[in-house]
Formats: structure tokens, C-alpha cells, sequence
């Protein structure tokens, strides 16, 4: 009998060679994401539980094995302490989880009709039309945030409209207040939600919904039955692309937000920045941390999903 | 057109003016030579050329340039070889956290980001002496580690759509993978490569609360320039520096775009077969 193990074998047994450049293409991009991505988490954890000095840096060492050392274990629970004393620190999380939660509500609302629509357009359409969604991701978020102030100012462009048109007296306040902060988000995260929807609409079997429509259901009924539930998991991936990131933003309420809106992106960057109290920051860091970790998980559920 | 197909249409159009009348605002703001946005003084250059003589401005453009072209370049080879590590490379002991890994930097907040990069760099530099300042080098490895996960996410979805046959059959004519990888996977995923690098370019060119944090005293990067300016209010000069930056990235897109949709008609003239 013909011996057909021969050069199939090869590839089981791995030569050496083969075997080096496996490790290399998996151990390398994982070695830089362990030091340079889970490692800083251990390290916030660690600097949370320490104390501010005003020293270089500025906060004690966790461990300490010198000689007239009375503990060699130096950890506080004070800024996880702190942080639930003060009203400032639960007013921040409240307002980013409801501004957030709200605006990945908005973005759901405007982003799906459109999704739904470059979806059912024809390809040359579509094409078109997605680009255009994605074309402002390309582009600066800074600046398409900071387009937003020359038009909500007080000597802005849609004040200027208003007062022109005769529709307001003085100046509306627009820039600076919570609701700008709103805009802000949606107007930079609904391209996220369009993405993910486009991806479940565009892969849709439309035969069920023509099924329910020749059955007899209504358009409505065709939409609440068969089309919302089979987009679910583009709604969740969306919705997570939106409410991961916005949660803790800190350029939206900096540049549009007035001095209430207070969100934790923003305070801890104060904490940090202002204050230079980095054990603090790094506590309101790692809270931050733990509210995020179902969303993280449902996020990346979704994307186990699509595979 | 039914009424839901109205809906749909009116949702779009709203939807596009949406997103487009700002920036087109912005541009038009540009060009206007009073420098109180509801006044039209005619058109005017003065702010480009105001621009052009500020120093602090273009260092700090210049300065942005190279960590966005440096850190885009490793970000490549890093999440190329993480896309192959992820879909090429069948089972190993950690796939799951490296999964993770590769997810978690797409939506991480950036203070979040930010913040635990510089806490590592500080406990780096008192551990071992380096980094010995902040600055340029570690703002760049700062968006390798984000924008690594952009082009690992991109070229990932290349490979899994990929037809796999060609390397199969390479690895039967008994090509070793280091060799089949470079003959027949990267030529085949060049493309994506290409998009992962203008993506971690522009992410880079972009950033600004990930550079804060990791940038030491000396080095300001663009974004960072641009904030402590918009933060006081708006200033024309910014609005044309914004101008030229939006028109640079958008031709540059379009055209791109347009490459990758002539080559796709190509492929698909020449083999209709082909998906």
C-alpha cells in the first residue's frame, strides 16, 4: 500500500521552525497587550489603595520591606471611602450612566431608520450611503465636537438664525448646559450604532417578513415581530458601542457641558489634572471599571455571537 | 412611496444633515473674515494665513505626524499578527483572554485608558528607569496598545471571510507557514493592512485624553494644542486649522474608498463566481 501519511505528517509533527514562528505571532502582540493593557489595571488597583503625598510620585508605596518598616503592607480603603462620602462622586456616576443611557436611547432612535434604510437601498445607493456614515469617523471627534460650539453659542450660528428670523429676542443658552451635552454624544457616537444594525439588517432573510405581510399582519406588526427581534444582536452591539465609551467621556461635557454637567470621565480627569490626588483618581478609575463590566461582557458576547 | 418608505427617507435625510451641517458650518466659518460667527465680514484667508505663522501650531502638527505615522506602523504588525493569532492559529492555552484583550481597548473610556498607561510608565520608571520622561515615545506606545486592537479587529474579519483553499493548498505542496503566511496570507490581506494603518493614523492624529495622560511637560501634541485653546471658546483661526484637517482626511478617504471599490469591481468582473 502506498504510504499517504508522508508529507501530511509534517505538518502535525512541527519542525522547530514552525513552532518558533507560531509563539512569535501569537506571543508578541499578546505579550505588548498584557504589559501595556492588563498590567496598568493592576496597577490603578494598587495606587487606589494607596496615600497621596505630595511627593514625586504622589502616593505611598503599597509595599514596603525596609528595615524600620512597621508593616510591609501599606493599603487604605480611605478614597473607595471617600469617594462614597462625597456627593460629587455620586452625582457623577448618576449623571453619566443616565446621560449615556439616554443618549445610546437617541442614538437608537435616529440610528436604526437610517440603518434600516441603507440597508433595504439598492448597492450602488448603499455604498454611497454607508460611506457617508463612516466618513465621519474618520474625522477629527475633537473637532466635530468642537463644530458644535460655533453653532450653539451665544453669537453662534443657530442664535444668530433665531434672532434673524425675529423668532427670539435674546440669545438662547444653548452651549454649556446638558442638553448640548446630549447632542454632543449622539452626534458623535450614531455612526457606532448605524454600523452594527446595518450589519444584522443588510444579513436579514427577508422571506419572514414577507411571509407576515402576505399572512396578514401590518407593516407595524411585520416591523415589532419579525425585523426588531432578528436585529437584537446588532441593537446590542450598537447600543454597547455607544454606552461603553460615552459613559466616560470626558471631551463631550468639557467643551459643551456647563459647570453641572458633572460626569466621571471629567471628574476623574479633574481629580487627576486639578487636584493631583492620583490615589483618588485611580479609585474612581477602578469603579468606573466595575460598572462597565457588564456591559463589557454583553458587548463581547455579541461579538462571540456574530463569529 | 408607502408611508413607512417615507419615513424611512425622511429619516435619512435628517439623519445625513445631521451629521454633515456642522462640519459644513464650520468650513464655511472658515472663510469668513469677521471673526463673530453670525456676522458675514466676506471671504477671507486671513485665518489660514494667520495659521501658517504660528509656530506653536505647526510643531505640534509636526509632532503629531510622526507619532501617528510611527505608532500606526507598529499597530499594523501587531494587530496583523494578533488577526492571525486569533483566526489562523487553531487552539491554544489563553485564546480566551487574548479574545478579550483584543475587544476590551475598542470601547475602554479613554480616562480609563489614559490614566492606567501613566500609572504604569510612572511604576516603570521607579522599577527599572525607563521610561526616564514622558513624551513622544510614550504617547507612542500608548496608541500602538489602542490602535493594535483596530487593526487586529479589521484584519480578523478579512481572514474569517477569506477563502482559505489557496493556503491550504500551499501548506499540502509542503510551504512552511512562516513561508505560507508571507506568500499567500499578507498579499491576500494587504488590503485590510492598508486600512488598519490609515485608521491607526488618523485614531492617532485624533487623540487627546490617552496623549494628556501619558505626555510628560515637554511634548503637546495637536489635539492637545487645539483643546487648551476651544477650551475658552471659539476662535476662528481653529475653525481653519479644522477646515484643512477635515478636507486633508476627507479627500484622502474618498480616494482611498474609491481605489478599494474599483479593485473590488475588478476582482468581481473578472471571476463572477467569486463571493
Amino acid at each position: 500500500m502506498k504510504d499517504i501519511s508522508g508529507p501530511k505528517a509534517t505538518r502535525y509533527s512541527q519542525p522547530l521552525g514552525d513552532k518558533l514562528w507560531r509563539n512569535f505571532v501569537i506571543g508578541l502582540p499578546y505579550l505588548w497587550l498584557f504589559l501595556f493593557f492588563l498590567v496598568p489595571f493592576g496597577i490603578v488597583f494598587k495606587i487606589s489603595l494607596a496615600d497621596p503625598i505630595v511627593a514625586k510620585p504622589p502616593f505611598t508605596a503599597l509595599f514596603d520591606f525596609g528595615a524600620n518598616a512597621k508593616n510591609w503592607l501599606h493599603a487604605t480603603f480611605d478614597n473607595y471611602l471617600f469617594l462614597t462620602e462625597d456627593n460629587l462622586y455620586w452625582i457623577s456616576y448618576f449623571n453619566s450612566i443616565k446621560i449615556a443611557g439616554i443618549s445610546t436611547l437617541l442614538c437608537l432612535l435616529l440610528g436604526y431608520p437610517m440603518a434600516y434604510g441603507i440597508a433595504r437601498s439598492t448597492p450602488t445607493v448603499r455604498n454611497v450611503l454607508l460611506m457617508l456614515v463612516i466618513l465621519p469617523f474618520w474625522t477629527s471627534f475633537l473637532l466635530r465636537v468642537y463644530a458644535w460650539m460655533g453653532l450653539l453659542g451665544k453669537n453662534g450660528v443657530v442664535n444668530g438664525l433665531l434672532s434673524y428670523t425675529g423668532l427670539i429676542d435674546a440669545p438662547l443658552e444653548m452651549l454649556y448646559t446638558n442638553g448640548a451635552v446630549y447632542l454632543g454624544i449622539v452626534y458623535t457616537y450614531v455612526p457606532f450604532m448605524i454600523l452594527p444594525l446595518y450589519a444584522t439588517l443588510e444579513k436579514m432573510d427577508l422571506d419572514l417578513q414577507d411571509a407576515a405581510a402576505d399572512l396578514g399582519a401590518k407593516p407595524w406588526q411585520v416591523f415589532v415581530d419579525t425585523t426588531l427581534p432578528l436585529s437584537m444582536p446588532g441593537i446590542i452591539a450598537g447600543s454597547m458601542l455607544v454606552f461603553i465609551p460615552a459613559l466616560g467621556e470626558f471631551v463631550i461635557p468639557a467643551l459643551l457641558g456647563g459647570i453641572d454637567s458633572l460626569m466621571i470621565g471629567r471628574t476623574l480627569y479633574d481629580e487627576f489634572f486639578v487636584n493631583r490626588d492620583w490615589p483618588l483618581a485611580s479609585a474612581v478609575a477602578t469603579v468606573l471599571l466595575f460598572i462597565l463590566v457588564i456591559p463589557i461582557m454583553l458587548f463581547q458576547r455579541s461579538q462571540q455571537e456574530k463569529k | 412611496m408607502n408611508r413607512s418608505s417615507r419615513f424611512i427617507f425622511s429619516a435619512l435625510c435628517f439623519g445625513f444633515a445631521f451629521l454633515y451641517l456642522p462640519i459644513l458650518m464650520l468650513i464655511l466659518l472658515s472663510f469668513n473674515d469677521s471673526s463673530i460667527a453670525t456676522v458675514w465680514g466676506g471671504f477671507s484667508l486671513r485665518w489660514y494665513s494667520a495659521l501658517m505663522s504660528n509656530e506653536q501650531i505647526i510643531n505640534a502638527a509636526l509632532l503629531s505626524l510622526k507619532i501617528a505615522a510611527v505608532s500606526a506602523t507598529f499597530a499594523t504588525i501587531l494587530g496583523t499578527m494578533a488577526g492571525l493569532a486569533l483566526t489562523q492559529m487553531g487552539r491554544y492555552r489563553g485564546r480566551l483572554i487574548f479574545t478579550g484583550l483584543i475587544a476590551a481597548p475598542l470601547v475602554m473610556p479613554e480616562v480609563i485608558t489614559g490614566l492606567s498607561l501613566l500609572l504604569l510608565f510612572v511604576s516603570l520608571q521607579e522599577l527599572i528607569g525607563w521610561p526616564l520622561s514622558r513624551g513622544a515615545s510614550t504617547i507612542t506606545i500608548a496608541h500602538i496598545t489602542f490602535s493594535m486592537a483596530y487593526v487586529a479587529v479589521i484584519v480578523q474579519s478579512r481572514l474569517a471571510n477569506m477563502d482559505q483553499s489557496l493556503e491550504e493548498a500551499a501548506m499540502d505542496l509542503g510551504g512552511r507557514p512562516m513561508q505560507v503566511a508571507f506568500d499567500i496570507t499578507l498579499p491576500l490581506i494587504a488590503p485590510s493592512m492598508i486600512s488598519g494603518w490609515l485608521l491607526a493614523f488618523t485614531l492617532s492624529l485624533d487623540d487627546l485624553v490617552i496623549a494628556s495622560f501619558t505626555s510628560g511637560a515637554g511634548a503637546s501634541t495637536l489635539p492637545m494644542m487645539i483643546f487648551s485653546k476651544i477650551k475658552l471658546g471659539v476662535t476662528p483661526d481653529i475653525n481653519a486649522l479644522a477646515s484643512i484637517i477635515i478636507g486633508t482626511v476627507t479627500v484622502g478617504i474618498v480616494i482611498a474608498s474609491w481605489i478599494i471599490l474599483r479593485n473590488d469591481g475588478n476582482r468581481a468582473t473578472q471571476s463572477p463566481s467569486d463571493p
